[in-house]
């Protein structure tokens, strides 16, 4: 059986550069969700520095307490005293559920909590249930994403998760909602702080908006063959106001960078529309976009998965159809 | 040097076990995990660079030594097999724990090396939790990793660009999938391997662990069922023919359809 003094649904709020992060906001809407159907407080544990603001900014999103623990040294994300906080702070108010983005961040530091509280940690999940054993059924896509697995940690408290980003909405912001921001202490250690951020290089988009809030995202496969044939992907996201994507095997054959995949173990979009160019619609890469508004497919294999996910589609060699397309969507612009 | 890896099934031969819901390991091809190999890489990259001893560490049933002998025949010194019946369906607790015992058993190292996640459960949770149960400094999701001035380097892949972190070794670096080309076997490699007596290994007891806290017993976690994904399929308009003819009706279908950018 679990604790049961452990009470309330925490999440991470993890801040960059000023910003809460999207991931962050998703999972005070999932987070909110589960507290209300457990009738607990959603809580927030934000470490950082000069955070006020942002602290202000999660009560509006539907957090009821943060947490806040500033230090300028915590500016920037770092494993160790950021784990210093989590771990404290659960230790001193036992919450029985405590949610992460899973960002790199939010993985980085719940894989180091975990093992130091000792409690069970789900990666990734999809979808959140509360049992009728008040525990929550964390659900997460397993074995190549062929699956959803259900994570149930029964005995230990607290319950954890990484939220994987983009498949929850986002928390709607109500400006004016009343919350607390409690200052929490946490002792640190000059040892805490023996890994320090030299710098940060901030990567710009191959074109178009971001990868996840991109209307339109134009993707390419192993299909293309080569790094150079992606030109015509990026010639075609150009018309149709895109942004460029890649499946794993594209990234694996070293054809596109790695932030631009897309699939279980990419990311997860869901545009208005999906183009999928020379994919074959492997489930890892259905599983990062099948949420998509509209989906095209062009693919020379009638019987390519893709086209029972496709909306429309045209059968035939992408090295053909590619080129005429953007020629007919040139042509008849003029 | 201490390089954790695990074996893992080939990606498309991925199986589970009706029954217990947990991977079938038995009878099903499988390879080192495969950002287990970059990590190898790295560090013998830094061995080719720096010297030192390099040990891969793996924890899983007998046939395991399959990846440590291709492991040692890429030019790893030596290696230590954890292998227990009761360390079967552990989850990432024990699996970080067990692991920071034989760590803690081989003694002095400069650096743990580990994969960014396995391709059979991708938690990515093992790596960092090693490092806190033996409270190092942690750097992950690395392309990169140097050594500049008696402290390591590492280049962080993050969402929105890279992180260069810094700390003091001893530590613990995760790496990340395709940030380097493994080297395959080499010959000498394989004929060392070939002689054997390279794998030391280890049970539970051996590195001091108590049974209680591992397998399904020591797993705060359960995978309770595991439900196959269905995906409804959308019936498309898909055009079968000459692009000459299936273009101008695709482009008239989603204009028709109001799509967005075309």
């Amino acid at each position: 059986m679990p604790p049961p003094e452990s009470k309330g649904v925490w999440v991470f709020l993890e801040q960059r550069r000023g910003r809460l992060r999207d991931v962050s906001i998703q999972i005070i809407g999932e987070g909110r969700r589960i507290a209300d159907e457990m009738k607990v407080a959603l809580s927030g544990v934000m470490p950082g520095w000069k955070t006020d603001g942002l602290a202000r900014e999660a009560v509006e999103y539907g957090v009821d307490k943060v947490y806040l623990v500033e230090d300028q040294r915590l500016e920037n994300y770092l494993s160790r005293p950021y784990a210093k906080v989590m771990v404290t702070l659960i230790r001193k108010h036992k919450p029985e559920v405590v949610l992460y983005g899973a960002s790199k961040n939010g993985r980085d530091l719940g894989g180091r909590v975990h093992a130091i509280i000792e409690t069970g940690l789900a990666a990734d999940c999809v979808k959140f249930e509360v049992t009728k054993e008040r525990n929550l059924d964390m659900i997460r896509p397993a074995y190549g994403g062929r699956s959803l697995a259900h994570i149930i940690c029964a005995n230990h408290r607290p319950q954890m998760a990484s939220a994987r980003a983009n498949v929850f909405k986002r928390a709607a912001k109500t400006p004016g909602r009343e919350g607390s921001i409690v200052r929490e202490k946490v002792d640190f250690e000059d040892r805490d702080f023996d890994t320090r951020l030299v710098e940060f290089v901030e990567s710009k988009g191959q074109q178009g908006a971001k990868l996840e809030d991109a209307k339109v995202v134009v993707a390419g496969g192993y299909g293309l063959r080569n790094h150079a044939n992606f030109r015509m992907v990026d010639e075609l996201a150009k018309l149709v106001g895109g942004s460029v994507a890649a499946s794993r095997k594209a990234v694996d054959a070293g054809w596109f960078p790695k932030e631009y995949q897309v699939g279980q173990t990419g990311k997860t979009v869901r545009p208005e529309v999906y183009w999928a160019i020379g994919i074959s619609g492997a489930v890892q890469h259905l599983a990062g976009m099948q949420e998509s508004g509209k989906i095209i497919a062009i693919n020379s294999d009638p019987n390519a998965a893709i086209f029972e996910m496709a909306d429309y589609g045209i059968v035939g060699d992408l090295f053909h159809v590619v080129p005429e397309l953007v020629k007919a969507l040139k042509g008849s612009r003029r | 040097m201490i390089v954790c890896i695990k074996q893992v099934p080939k990606a498309q031969e991925i199986q589970v076990d009706p029954v217990t819901h947990t991977l079938k390991r038995v009878g099903v091809p499988s390879e080192i995990n495969p950002p287990d190999r970059h990590a190898l890489e790295v560090a013998l990259q830094l061995k080719d660079r720096h010297g030192g001893e390099i040990i891969a560490l793996t924890m899983g049933p007998t046939v395991f030594t399959q990846s440590l002998d291709r492991a040692m025949a890429m030019g790893v010194d030596r290696s230590i097999l954890l292998s227990d019946r009761a360390l079967g369906g552990s989850d990432t607790v024990p699996t970080g724990l067990a692991l920071s015992e034989a760590i803690h058993k081989i003694g002095k190292f400069d650096i743990i090396l580990c994969g960014e996640e396995t391709t059979d459960s991708s938690t990515g949770h093992v790596g960092p939790g090693i490092a806190g149960h033996l409270d190092l400094p942690q750097i992950t999701y690395c392309v990169d990793v140097q050594i500049v001035d008696g402290k390591v380097r590492g280049k962080r892949a993050v969402e929105d660009g890279f992180e260069v972190w810094e700390c003091p070794m001893p530590c613990l670096v995760t790496v990340n999938f395709g940030c380097n080309r493994p080297r395959e076997p080499s010959l000498s490699g394989k004929i060392r391997v070939k002689r054997g007596g390279l794998v030391t290994q280890w049970s539970a007891a051996d590195v001091g662990l108590a049974p209680g806290k591992l397998g399904l017993k020591g797993s705060p976690t359960v995978v309770n069922r595991v439900d196959t994904v269905v995906l409804p399929a959308r019936g498309g308009k898909i055009f079968k023919g000459e692009p000459s003819q299936t273009v101008p009706e695709l482009v008239k279908a989603l204009r028709n359809d109001k799509i967005a950018g075309v």
